[in-house]
């Protein structure tokens, strides 16, 4: 290996730099910055109500898909459109929605996988990214017949993660509430946004789905939890390990005291 | 209805629209009409469904012979272009109407043979007297007398060739025989410069040690073909993410990054295999992080997939299955549920350690069986860099009693330390891991 430093491998990102990468161009605007990893973090889920009375066979749920932030803000600032792929019974089953909120609704009876694909701003990024999503209508333990106020709701937490985003898109987002960006090294000096500040990427309709009509169904996702259990686990596991480890240092004070050597402090 | 009742109990959903929308579908209902022209029992092997595009015309089966033709088979005398001397041969042939068949006989244009080139003494002894003096004109002249006679079989040569000599041999003389002649005759070498005799000349040492790679791949056991297979696909990715991290890392280097061809040979150890388990882990990380970095956007879930992968990548799937366990008999979900940043790296790390615990037990396992008789503890001393932990079979969280093994008690043993290792594990290299 080209390197022989055998420090323990953490996937923390080296130190920023303003990288040369900038692809065909080196023009400023072009200029990625290495380092910096810009995270949005996201849920992917939905919600569906049982119709109750008005239910027919083949429209029983209501239902809503969507992908929000995970703070409920406005993802509109990253995201320029989401294509809802619906399964091929629906009419026209590719929905887009081009302005946040990125939710759709529509009414049905089965449940299927729905693909979903998300389109970044130009100056975010050119490729598209995809994830899936499966559409339960119906709840996991039947517990008697289906409230129509008690909606079944499936969500799941993740991050789009930007690993070496432009200049000027690192610019335009860093104090956006919905971009997780990491605190920005000392004497880090970024261009001001320029044009891009203008509110051409914000609607002036409200993006965010903090007043949403179904937030209040949104669930909150804390990564304390898991956290605690991981660094608890790990702590457990290398614990488990000691015995050895001392046992190790033992035998080899043990080695060394029958070559004749003086032991040293471990 | 007693199938209401049973899913009661189940717990399972009793209401029929939970269907899942893939089953509304049916498959088609089969034709039972099948086409004319093919008897049914050959229409049911095809599954009694149409094809989907028509295969065979169907009027093209079992047509009537037309009623115009008059077809008759007759013994008669053929003449072939083939065929050098005057030997009359007969045989059956379709005539139509009275009329038989014109022509050459079918097959003699597949008579080819090859130009072999003929010498003249003179040019023999201007360009071909061979350097070495192994050939002698005579040897020269009768090995391409039968080149001739064999079309260049050169396994019939070897054979009949009065001189025991080998396939390579032969090959050898007469390819550089030909390639002298052409040279000497062309009119300017450019025009020769095409020719696949001086494109490519014969290398006799290569050809030996192709035949003999070829044997010994035939000769290989399933055990070192399986062994092989696996060392090659190791190596291939090895490769790739390497030449995925060099072009991320250096963009105007050009990335030329060569492992080299691995000859699929049982006795030669591939280097990687060689190399510490830990630096191919690495460099598994690294490549890893730069295809990732590529990709320019990815979702958190995907990344720490990729990373999990890359550590998994050294070592066999059991080995991934008892780590997965692991993780759940802790109470660790195996996909993180709220999967930030730290969390996936906690994830990552704890899944490594894990894995660093298992070898070790598997170690201990197997250190216990061989040397547990020996009594002696091992002979080098190793740098405490290389062992992270000493293995001992534990289970997590619950109290187990220490085996003390009487005679394993030795000279000079330390009683003050609190340590469960009643015997000493061989000493780990890293290549254990």
């Amino acid at each position: 290996m080209e390197d022989s430093n055998v420090e323990r491998f953490s996937a923390s990102t080296p130190k920023p730099r303003i990288g040369i990468d900038g692809g065909d161009d080196n023009k400023n605007w072009r200029r990625r910055v290495n380092g910096v990893e810009v995270s949005v973090p996201i849920v992917c889920g939905s919600i569906a109500f049982f119709r109750g009375k008005k239910a027919k066979e083949y429209r029983t749920h209501n239902w809503t898909v969507y992908v929000r932030g995970a703070t409920n803000e406005d993802l509109g600032v990253v995201i320029r459109k989401v294509i809802f792929h619906l399964h091929p019974s629906f009419k026209s089953p590719t929905r887009v929605v081009d302005s946040p909120p990125f939710t759709l609704s529509e009414c049905g009876w089965g449940e299927f996988k729905i693909d979903i694909t998300i389109f970044f701003h130009a100056d975010a990024c050119e490729r598209k990214l995809e994830l899936s999503h499966l559409l339960k209508l119906n709840p996991e333990i039947y517990s008697g017949p289906q409230s129509p106020n008690v909606p079944v709701v499936t969500e799941s937490y993740n991050e789009i993660v930007f690993p070496d985003p432009f200049e000027c898109f690192l610019s335009r987002v860093i104090n956006h509430p919905a971009v997780h960006v990491p605190k920005l090294p000392e004497g880090f000096n970024l261009p001001p946004p320029g044009d891009a500040g203008d509110e051409s990427y914000y609607k002036m309709k409200k993006g965010d789905t903090k007043d949403h009509p179904l937030s209040h169904w949104f669930s909150k996702f804390s990564e304390a939890d898991e956290l605690f259990k991981l660094t608890a686990t790990r702590q457990k596991v290398y614990a488990a390990c000691l015995p050895f480890v001392q046992a190790d240092i033992a035998e080899l004070k043990r080695q060394l005291v029958m070559v004749d050597v003086q032991p040293e402090q471990f | 209805m007693g199938g209401t009742d049973a899913k009661d109990i189940l717990g399972l959903p009793k209401t029929p629209l939970s269907l899942t929308q893939e089953k509304k579908s049916r498959p088609q209902k089969e034709s039972h009409r099948k086409p004319d022209g093919i008897s049914r029992e050959v229409y049911a092997l095809t599954g009694g469904v149409a094809p989907l595009m028509p295969s065979i015309d169907v009027t093209h089966l079992k047509r009537p012979p037309p009623h115009d033709e008059k077809v008759a088979w007759q013994w008669l005398p053929v003449k072939s272009s083939a065929r050098k001397d005057d030997l009359q041969l007969y045989h059956w042939v379709r005539v139509v109407n009275d009329v038989p068949p014109t022509g050459d006989y079918s097959f003699a244009k597949y008579n080819k043979s090859v130009d072999v080139l003929k010498y003249t003494d003179d040019e023999y002894e201007n360009h071909l007297t061979d350097p070495v003096s192994v050939w002698t004109k005579e040897e020269t002249d009768q090995l391409f007398e039968l080149c001739e006679r064999f079309d260049l079989r050169f396994t019939v040569i070897a054979d009949r060739f009065p001189l025991s000599r080998t396939v390579e041999e032969l090959k050898d003389r007469y390819y550089s025989v030909t390639r002298a002649l052409l040279r000497a005759r062309a009119q300017s070498p450019a025009e020769l410069a095409n020719h696949p005799l001086i494109k490519e000349p014969y290398d006799m040492t290569r050809d030996r040690e192709r035949k003999r790679a070829l044997s010994m791949v035939l000769s290989q056991s399933r055990h070192q073909e399986k062994k092989d297979a696996e060392i090659l696909a190791e190596a291939k990715r090895i490769t790739e993410m390497r030449l995925a991290a060099r072009r991320a890392a250096e963009p105007d280097v050009p990335a030329n990054e060569n492992i080299g061809s691995v000859s699929p040979s049982s006795n030669s150890q591939l280097p990687a295999t060689a190399v510490a388990p830990s630096t191919l882990t690495m460099a598994d990380y690294a490549s890893t992080l730069a295809s990732l970095r590529m990709l320019h956007v990815y979702l958190r879930t995907y990344g720490l997939e990729q990373m999990v992968q890359a550590a998994s990548s050294a070592v066999g799937l059991r080995t991934i299955k008892r780590v997965e366990q692991t993780l759940q008999d802790l109470g660790v979900n195996l996909k993180p549920k709220v999967p930030t940043k730290t969390v996936c790296d906690e994830h990552l790390e704890l899944r490594k350690e894990i894995l660093t615990l298992l070898n070790l037990q598997k170690q201990y396992k197997e250190s216990e069986g061989s040397s547990h008789r020996e009594g002696t503890y091992a002979a080098m001393p190793d740098t405490p860099k290389d062992r992270v932990f000493a293995s001992e079979p534990f289970s997590f969280g619950a109290e187990r009693p220490i085996k003390k093994e009487p005679k394993r008690k030795g000279p000079g043993r330390r009683s003050d330390t609190p340590s469960p290792a009643h015997k000493r594990p061989r000493k780990l290299k890293a290549s254990d891991l």
